[in-house]
């Protein structure tokens, strides 16, 4: 088993918890009527971010998904920021136009949060093509999930990126349903790593709730693309723990599945690792408790936060309306 | 001055771009030269000078190409994508429609999208049904896009000339017939500024209002006419959109007649939306309805002869300039 660095252990527990904390918080605030917006939860996936975000460096770039919270505030997008968008406010990350399935923060290298499955992979190609041109050095990560596999723009982006040896690291995050439909249904390959192969590509399926899997696959992936060696298709195997969209009905995820998941939590496996490395209960608890203190306030920042202003829906559609 | 073609035109465009900015490139299918510099030879020569890094040749992969030229804008380059032909823009319209367009906005403002979408199409060359439509009204349904179609050489080098220096995307469309037309060449740093319309022809009893490769059908009546005593003015967009209202309105004020004009089927074409709005602001001088000619609601068919009749004619718009003339 690769070992991980103390030091970087313990970023990838705080970054996983912050992920979770945010996502806990995001439900407590829809179940409580404070707000009603569209929310993708990530509960179950918050260890594949954080720890691909924990291989990143900071000049990165990500392409992420509507269900891409995790990536967001794991790669370190400013909280009062991030819930500014989430709900929709003049002091959100895209002044509130963009809103939970549209966040961008160039500054923390969040390129582009597509809502459309499967489109973030030809751009995470640009970004890379980009740093190709230019020898930034920068490498970009794309994250999507299953469903994403199933769209032509995913065999194009693949092909191209192997093509020209792009700097640019795809990873799956197969949480076993495409929407509402389960992997079995919309799939008849046993992975999707092993479509890399067919584009010359190295392809890697690992345990997503385990962070001695996940992180190494991803930064070796990483490390392959900032020598020029060319992309990788990193596959995390995971659950989404929750129905597609908060408030969905996932009453058809059979009681086995569930079983299941509940057993492969990745939270509780990573407390046990944090152990294992010798950081005591006191030390976790005590990160978690100055992760929500964060949250706490960013979230009374953002309630409190001005509304945009109307005439905002005329601005930035062209530079001449900038 | 040299003459040069608008093939000539376009290449030179682009090669002093490429040359003055390195965040320059191309790319698309065939563009590079060991593909002969893309199939109507626009990047011919660009290959040799530029390396094939910023001539990237590409696997036929559309939402590739434009998604990879939305990504390598968003990161400050000013890729110029080319699509083949105008149809196969179907093929990405996500990238296009739901990312490029909509980036600056939906970011607030942060990420704008510098891109050139070069396309290709044209009526008139037996490509049938899937490589001839117009398809700007497409697009010019979509905030965030300039739209731009030459008529002329110096129109094609300055256009695209400011194009590449625009700050959001552009869709280029050149026309097949229009390729091999020759004018005096405007020379290095020529710019033609975006959303600026032309007087291509003045005259004083109707406006034609068209752009592309109609404005040459729109100059051959207007001669035409003028030895009935019909003097016709020619409005040529250049920028199909966001368009030059005010040139547009001023001249239907001083003529007080209008007629839209393009290769594009009629219904639900840019002509519908311009007639709408000079009947709306231009009401009190209008002396007749505006008149509307455009390509035949079907799809464009291969035989010649059909071609011929589907395709916009001049015959159609003298019988719609004089039925607005009241001269029927």
């Amino acid at each position: 088993m690769a070992q991980i660095d103390r030091d970087k252990l313990l970023d990838i527990y705080t970054r996983t918890m912050k992920v979770n904390r945010t996502d806990e918080k995001f439900r407590e605030l829809l179940m409580g009527g404070k707000v009603a917006v569209m929310y993708y939860c990530v509960r179950g996936q918050e260890l594949v971010s954080a720890a691909a975000m924990a291989a990143l460096e900071k000049e990165d770039y990500v392409v992420c998904t509507y269900r891409g919270q995790g990536e967001q505030t794991a790669k370190g997008i400013p909280m009062e920021k991030w819930w500014g968008e989430c709900l929709g406010k003049a002091t959100g990350t895209c002044k509130g136009k963009g809103g939970t399935m549209h966040i961008t923060d160039p500054e923390t290298g969040i390129m582009v949060t597509t809502g459309v499955v499967g489109s973030g992979l030809p751009i995470a190609n640009g970004l890379a093509m980009a740093s190709q041109n230019n020898g930034d050095g920068r490498v970009t990560l794309v994250s999507f999930g299953d469903g994403a596999a199933n769209i032509g723009g995913f065999h194009e982006a693949m092909n191209m990126a192997q093509l020209y040896k792009l700097p640019v690291v795809f990873l799956c995050q197969n949480n076993r349903y495409g929407e509402h439909t389960a992997y079995a249904d919309h799939t008849d390959s046993p992975n999707i790593a092993s479509r890399a192969a067919g584009y010359g590509m190295p392809g890697v399926t690992v345990d997503g709730n385990d962070v001695h899997q996940v992180y190494p696959a991803v930064k070796e992936a990483v490390d392959r693309a900032r020598r020029g060696e060319g992309p990788t298709l990193v596959e995390a195997m995971c659950y989404r723990m929750m129905g597609h969209f908060f408030g969905s009905d996932f009453s058809y995820m059979p009681p086995e599945h569930i079983a299941e998941m509940k057993a492969e939590d990745p939270l509780p496996k990573l407390r046990k690792v944090m152990l294992d490395y010798q950081f005591t209960e006191e030390e976790l608890d005590a990160i978690v408790a100055d992760i929500d203190a964060q949250i706490n306030a960013a979230v009374e920042h953002a309630l409190a936060a001005p509304l945009p202003d109307t005439d905002e829906i005329y601005k930035d559609v062209l530079e001449e309306t900038a | 001055m040299a003459q040069i073609t608008m093939t000539q035109a376009l290449n030179l465009a682009i090669d002093e771009a490429m040359a003055e900015d390195p965040g320059v490139f191309c790319l698309g299918e065939d563009v590079s030269a060991k593909q002969g510099g893309g199939v109507f030879k626009v990047t011919s020569g660009l290959t040799e000078k530029y390396g094939e890094h910023r001539i990237r040749a590409t696997p036929i992969s559309e939402t590739a190409i434009i998604g990879a030229a939305v990504g390598a804008a968003l990161a400050g380059q000013r890729p110029i994508a080319e699509i083949m032909l105008m149809n196969f823009v179907g093929v990405c319209m996500d990238q296009i429609v739901n990312h490029a367009a909509k980036l600056r906005f939906m970011s607030g403002g942060q990420t704008p999208c510098p891109i050139v979408i070069r396309t290709t199409t044209g009526v008139g060359v037996g490509f049938g049904g899937q490589h001839s439509d117009m398809l700007e009204a497409w697009f010019a349904h979509v905030a965030g896009i300039h739209v731009v179609t030459p008529s002329n050489p110096a129109d094609a080098r300055g256009l695209m000339r400011a194009s590449i220096d625009a700050n959001d995307p552009v869709i280029f469309i050149e026309n097949i017939l229009c390729y091999g037309l020759k004018a005096e060449d405007p020379g290095p740093g020529y710019r033609v500024p975006l959303g600026k319309a032309a007087i291509a022809r003045e005259g004083t009893d109707i406006s034609i209002i068209t752009y592309g490769r109609t404005v040459l059908d729109a100059l051959d009546v207007a001669n035409e006419l003028a030895k009935e005593g019909i003097s016709v003015e020619v409005v040529d967009l250049r920028t199909i959109a966001p368009y030059d209202e005010a040139t547009v309105l001023a001249s239907v004020r001083k003529t007080g007649r209008a007629l839209t004009l393009h290769e594009a089927v009629r219904p639900f074409g840019t002509g519908a939306e311009i007639a709408a709005n000079i009947q709306e602001k231009c009401w009190d001088v209008l002396k007749g309805p505006v008149r509307r000619v455009g390509g035949t609601f079907s799809a464009v068919p291969f035989a010649s002869h059909l071609e011929q009749a589907w395709i916009p004619n001049k015959g159609q718009i003298i019988e719609q300039i004089k039925a607005s003339m009241g001269k029927l």
